[in-house]
């Protein structure tokens, strides 16, 4: 089954070209990395597929159904998770606080919540550790840690990350990528956005390369690690040929 | 000293409307970062809504009365919390891209209609209605002042309704949801969080806190006008600042020391330095803690 499926997808800011004619695909349980260059439109296409921004073309199912115009907080409660780039966690409420929004969009008792806030200590317990601390105490790395914990608190189908490890020491970089592979292995598809492209490869099975708003390459991981092609779209060179 | 413990007493009294009306400005500010003018005006509209409920219903002079008086502040309560969520949907909603500055332009544009609104309506108009119903002037006696049982229940009800809103959005999950609309508005609607209904329900709240005030303004005072927003306005806004604005606890806090002093300055000067006092106040303040006094970022955010 397809997590995601986007068909044809372009996205602008005004006039600005954010994403042009973007296909492609996510299956259930997969890790798949967005790759490119800083602009190259990975985060303008995690946006539109949560919702924040709205594709002036092409569509974007989730599990087989066309998400359409619905509103982005309505694809959180569908089991459809963005952490954003730079992490926007809450900085003014308690790791606590931040979880319990986390379960926020979910249609789950008190009871269910309480559960599931359970399992996510579980499963992260440096943040049992700081639970009652204002979340604006917390390192980058921390931080980080947080936003992962929040987003799995609605039990996502999938889970959307934005650039993880920026900003993070390499110790902090291999954390956070170890609660990536945690996550994955509870089932929950992952669509990984990174500058870091050895790291993604690491961990994706497959992975698309944009530039300037375009997918220019796209393919298992093992095939694309030393692809000249993927360090050209690194560099700006244009032609990376289409595949 | 007896003196000053009278005004401080006359103050909390006072302190209980401005905390009130000046939560449902915090509340707001700390939600949109928008100072909205036209509160004040929905303190007004509420104190003539309640004026005709009351003449509507008919309150005579039964022990019954203080029950009509206590279901009609309810329904005005509703009722002006409505009107502020309509506000905000017909105006403020479809600006939320527009700078702030434009938003509180558009405030002040609401609060002209409002007020002139009211103007014109047939019954309403320019003159100082009389309420039907007004506070008996029993009561009990604290050092030398006298206070009338009406005061203590408009400070334990106001007291009770800034408890409540301290809880809400300190401890239910909507109120954590509020404040994290307040902090991050696109990372909130990304954990779920409905904002645009999160930021309706705001202005109910504070519309609904203005509702309360003005039917206790009017059983108090007796006698309402479509002027009367404009002013308490004004001062529900020095009583946020002073508390430091967008802070829940500030408001309340604010309103109760805005109260005092001004009880105080009109207790030295004479009532009509009241104005001048509080603004003497709210510019001393902006001077030495421009963050007022429970700064917005050191103590609980809306």
């Amino acid at each position: 089954m397809k997590a995601l499926e986007l068909s044809g997808v372009s996205v602008y800011y005004g006039a600005v070209r954010g994403a042009e004619d973007v296909t492609l695909d996510v299956d259930e349980g997969e890790i798949v990395a967005l790759l490119g260059a800083n602009g190259a439109g990975k985060s303008t296409l995690l946006k539109a597929i949560s919702g924040i921004i709205h594709p002036r073309r092409g569509s974007i199912a989730f599990f087989g159904d066309d998400l359409g115009k619905l509103s982005a907080h309505r694809r959180v409660s569908r089991g459809l998770v963005h952490v954003p780039e730079g992490r926007r966690i809450f900085t003014t409420l308690t790791i606590g606080e931040n979880l319990e929004l986390g379960a926020y969009g979910t249609q789950h008792s008190r009871t269910e919540r309480a559960q599931r806030l359970e399992e996510v200590l579980g499963l992260f317990p440096l943040l049992k550790q700081h639970f009652q601390r204002l979340a604006g105490t917390l390192s980058g790395g921390e931080q980080q840690v947080l936003a992962i914990g929040r987003a799995m608190m609605s039990n996502p189908r999938v889970l959307m990350i934005d650039e993880p490890s920026l900003g993070l020491d390499p110790q902090k970089v291999d954390i956070v990528y170890d609660m990536l592979e945690e996550v994955s292995a509870l089932g929950t598809t992952v669509l990984l956005v990174e500058q870091n492209v050895s790291l993604a490869l690491e961990i994706a099975s497959r992975a698309y390369v944009l530039q300037q708003g375009s997918v220019v390459l796209s393919g298992p991981s093992a095939s694309l690690v030393g692809d000249p092609r993927l360090a050209d779209a690194y560099l700006g060179k244009a032609g990376g040929a289409k595949d | 000293m007896s003196l000053l413990l009278n005004e401080i007493g006359n103050g909390i009294f006072l302190g209980a409307f401005f905390g009130l009306v000046a939560l449902g400005y915090s509340m707001v500010y700390g939600i949109l970062r928008l100072i909205n003018f036209a509160h004040g005006d929905f303190y007004m509209v509420a104190a003539f809504v309640s004026f005709t409920i009351l003449g509507a219903v008919g309150v005579g002079h039964s022990h019954n009365q203080w029950w009509t008086v206590v279901w009609v502040g309810v329904v005005v309560m509703v009722i002006t919390g409505g009107l502020a969520m309509l506000a905000n949907q017909l105006i403020y909603r479809p600006m939320r891209r527009a700078a702030i500055l434009s938003l509180m332009i558009a405030a002040i544009g609401l609060s002209q209609v409002l007020e002139n609104g009211v103007l014109v309506t047939p019954r309403w108009g320019a003159t100082y209605l009389v309420f039907p119903v007004t506070t008996p002037p029993s009561g009990f006696s604290l050092g030398s002042n006298h206070y009338t049982w009406g005061q203590l229940v408009i400070v334990l009800v106001s007291g009770l309704l800034a408890l409540g809103v301290y809880f809400l959005v300190g401890r239910t999950l909507l109120g954590k949801a509020m404040r994290a609309v307040s902090e991050d508005r696109i990372a909130a609607t990304l954990m779920g969080i409905n904002v645009d209904l999160v930021i309706a329900i705001v202005f109910f709240i504070g519309g609904a806190l203005a509702g309360a005030a003005a039917v206790m303004t009017g059983v108090y005072y007796g006698q309402i006008n479509y002027l009367m927003g404009f002013t308490v306005g004004l001062e529900a806004f020095t009583a946020a600042v002073l508390g430091g604005i967008g802070n829940i606890g500030g408001a309340v806090l604010g309103g109760l020391i805005l109260g005092i002093v001004q009880s105080i300055g009109t207790g030295i000067f004479g009532a009509e330095w009241a104005l001048v006092v509080a603004f003497g106040a709210l510019v001393l303040m902006l001077w030495f803690r421009p963050t007022g006094l429970l700064g917005e970022r050191v103590a609980r955010r809306m």
